[in-house]
């Protein structure tokens, strides 16, 4: 399927819609997976959104309707082969992100990278493929019968070809919905999580990080205490995507207890945000969060599963990032190899050159590597299976070798590489964020 | 289905590669990496263990039981997990145990592989149950297999071979070679095909075994073939040099023998790490899966660099193997 720049995002849409509908609805596929309803629920949003220029700040959040316990996604069986092919709803899934990667968020991203912005229209296009409602339980209007890590990774890499920058601030308000919908309370579920489900997504953003040397995640300088029935947070969050737009946090911060996540609304006392700019990952606008005395209600604690919940998340985080890594080191590699074919130096293609040569296939190899680790500190996690051990590894690997990919990404084109004509330079500021960031998003 | 962990129904077979390892491979390990060129008896009793288990058993050794490529290709046949797979889980555990003792693992040679991938049923008939060593190399031609030199003219009903081999793996020890050699240089790739040469051929002289780095327990020999006389039924597969598949199969050989090479070197690293891991306990440095690489022990944060690779390198290898069980093109990942 190719896509021409003229059609508008809604025939786009419906293009999409069609196509999913089309070849869903001659096989058992949805029945067999027990997603139809969902998918039928998709689709409908899909086909009758328009798409729309801005957000209204600060909605209030109300429980729209009152489950008894929380609602949570199940885990996946044990599966019993080895297997490398995401199955026929996730090729769906990676397939249409990954062509509107290449016909919307490539061609923008050196001018969201300049802005530090990414267009509103380009992010509630982004939302409308259904990427941010990944982690949302069924009974909430969720479409995933399961849990999601393994599709959440092939949506980041397949978005983060297309620029990771612009897929950290289209994806940052789906890892809020996955917090709430894994460890969140009934209430906090039937309260916040319709909002993702809808056309209209709340920025919002999942914020552990914070700005200090060696940062630690197991060790929070942001700490909550008890006051009265609130909870009262202080402490300073880093690199939160679109901070200033944001209508809704899940903060990470220390209480007696240990670790813990809480839902911040943007209109509670305490809070304000400050511009942060980085290095990478400049279409997110990234920002601070700084809580000065933040009050928040006895409710605002997401209660299920303590620290080791906290833990799992942070893993959760650490292989999303892998995901967008992985997709942003294909896109060096894929940049570089014709680049290194047709460039001609001393008579010859430079890829000629064993020097080039090798240095290419070390990024195809290593990009596999990554991409592997990834898929099974994921797959893993769906299937309900420990896997600290599996994103820690991954992390490694893509922090370490994404580095290099984009160092060598920007090397193999020589001068060309340094200059923003090319996208390589940009590619190298964004892997090193790879290695760095924690929190932000969920697989 | 997106799922990388070892297949259930190859567990039994991991967990026996892994008792052969640990009861005769490692306390025979040292002795042997001193022993140089001394042939490891103790494999006798377990090669006759293996070959007594249900033939084609698959830990059997570097791809011995041949590794054939599925051709049912990705259409609709759905996801498989065949020899290829076990074969490579088979020899990470082995190499866990020692790389030098599985390639001297009696009847289970490289030219078995190439015997059981292409033989004809008489073929299979005659050299079933020896062992068979693979002589491709030449001091002229190495990676480039394209251009050897040794040469198979017929002459009535056998071939004569002319030439030299050397890096021959396990050649003094095994009763057969398979000898790769060219009907007609001029004919390039088409023309190389492999002959079965007894190893008592008198045509067939042993120069001399390397000492070596490492593999220290498998002899590596080096042949001159001098007017070396074979029936004519010796030569492996078609005889005819219009026949293209010919040595386009022996590199899909290679597609498939590359990852059992990986998984060598696979085996060998999770040793290497298990060992680190364990002497770095002693010395007090515990390593933490959750807590930033760089905010612990040197140590500890080398030793996660070191796993992260493994892990990278035995997936890419798994991968490999998975893809030629599905009959997908792998020369790329293999």
């Amino acid at each position: 399927m190719t896509v021409t720049e003229d059609k508008s995002v809604a025939e786009r849409s419906m293009g999409l819609g069609l196509r999913w509908l089309n070849r869903l609805a001659g096989s058992d596929l949805l029945d067999r997976i027990r997603i139809r309803k969902g998918v039928e629920r998709a689709l409908f949003n899909t086909t009758k959104n328009g798409f729309r220029s801005a957000t209204a700040a600060g909605r209030t959040f109300k429980a729209a309707q009152k489950l008894g316990k929380p609602a949570r996604q199940a885990t996946g069986k044990p599966r019993n082969l080895f297997d490398v092919t995401p199955d026929d709803e996730q090729q769906m899934f990676q397939e249409a992100v990954r062509e509107f990667a290449a016909a919307k968020v490539r061609p923008a991203a050196l001018a969201a990278d300049a802005d530090r912005s990414t267009a509103a229209e380009l992010l509630a296009q982004t939302n409308e493929l259904g990427v941010n409602m990944l982690g949302v339980p069924e009974e909430l209007g969720g479409v995933m019968h399961e849990q999601a890590a393994v599709t959440a990774v092939l949506v980041g890499e397949a978005l983060a070809h297309g620029d990771m920058g612009v897929a950290y601030a289209a994806l940052a308000p789906g890892a809020v919905a996955t917090a709430i919908g894994h460890w969140g309370t009934a209430e906090q579920e039937a309260t916040y999580l319709p909002a993702f489900t809808g056309e209209d997504v709340p920025a919002a953003a999942l914020a552990i990080l914070e700005p200090r040397p060696l940062f630690d995640p197991l060790n929070l300088e942001t700490k909550a205490r008890r006051d009265g029935g609130d909870w009262v947070i202080d402490g300073v969050k880093s690199l939160v995507a679109r901070a200033s737009e944001c209508e809704l946090f899940v903060v990470a911060a220390e209480t007696e207890d240990g670790p813990a996540l809480f839902v911040v609304e943007s209109g509670a006392s305490g809070l304000s945000v400050e511009d942060e700019p980085a290095m990478g990952l400049r279409p997110a606008s990234t920002g601070r969060l700084i809580l000065d005395g933040a009050r928040v209600p006895a409710g605002a604690l997401m209660s299920e599963g303590g620290r080791e919940a906290y833990v799992e998340c942070v893993a959760r985080a650490r292989v999303a990032w892998c995901g967008l890594a992985v997709g942003t080191a294909q896109a060096v590699l894929d940049y570089v190899i014709p680049y290194v074919n047709d460039r001609v130096a001393f008579g010859e293609p430079v890829s000629n050159r064993q020097g080039v040569a090798f240095a290419v296939s070390d990024i195809g190899i290593e990009t596999d590597g990554m991409r592997l680790a990834t898929y099974r500190a994921a797959s893993r996690a769906d299937q309900g299976e420990g896997f600290s051990r599996e994103a820690a590894l991954a992390r490694r690997l893509c922090a370490a070798k994404g580095m290099k990919i984009g160092s060598d990404g920007v090397q193999l084109l020589g001068g060309h590489g340094f200059v923003k004509e090319h996208p390589v330079e940009r590619w190298y500021r964004d892997l090193r964020a790879a290695g760095v960031m924690e929190g932000a998003l969920l697989a | 289905m997106i799922n990388l962990e070892i297949p259930k129904k190859f567990r039994p077979l991991v967990s026996q590669a892994n008792q052969v390892a640990t009861e005769v491979f490692r306390p025979i390990s040292r002795k042997y990496d001193e022993a140089e060129h001394e042939y490891p008896k103790e494999l006798d009793m377990l090669a006759s263990l293996i070959d007594g288990m249900n033939e084609g058993s698959d830990i059997g050794g570097a791809g011995a039981a041949g590794v054939r490529r599925e051709s049912n290709g990705d259409g609709g046949g759905g996801n498989r997990n065949g020899s290829n797979l076990s074969t490579v889980l088979g020899i990470i555990e082995l190499c866990w145990g020692d790389v030098g003792l599985l390639l001297s693992m009696p009847r289970q040679g490289l030219g078995n592989s190439a015997i059981a991938s292409v033989a004809s049923d008489e073929q299979l008939e005659r050299y079933g149950g020896k062992w068979a060593a693979m002589a491709i190399t030449e001091p002229e031609a190495g990676s480039d297999s394209a251009s050897i030199r040794t040469t198979a003219e017929l002459d009535g009903d056998e071939y004569v071979l002319n030439g030299e081999k050397i890096f021959v793996t396990s050649g003094d020890r095994a009763d057969l070679i398979v000898v790769w050699a060219t009907l007609d240089r001029s004919q390039g790739r088409a023309a190389i095909k492999s002959f079965i040469v007894e190893r008592d051929n008198p045509g067939l002289k042993l120069d001399r075994l390397e000492h070596k780095l490492g593999i220290r327990a498998s002899d590596t020999a080096n042949f001159t073939l001098q007017d070396c006389r074979v029936p004519k039924e010796a030569l492996l597969g078609s005889s005819d040099v219009e026949d293209k598949q010919g040595f386009g199969g022996a590199m899909q050989t290679f597609d498939n023998t590359r990852p059992l090479v990986a998984a060598m070197a696979v085996g060998v690293a999770r040793a290497s790490l298990e060992e680190t891991r364990e002497r770095l306990a002693e010395a007090g440095v515990e390593i933490d899966y959750t807590a930033p690489a760089l905010s612990q022990h040197a140590a500890a944060a080398r030793y996660l660099e070191m796993e992260a690779d493994y892990e990278a390198a035995r997936l890419l290898t798994l991968h490999a193997a998975w893809m030629a069980d599905n009959g997908k093109p792998n020369s790329l990942q293999a």
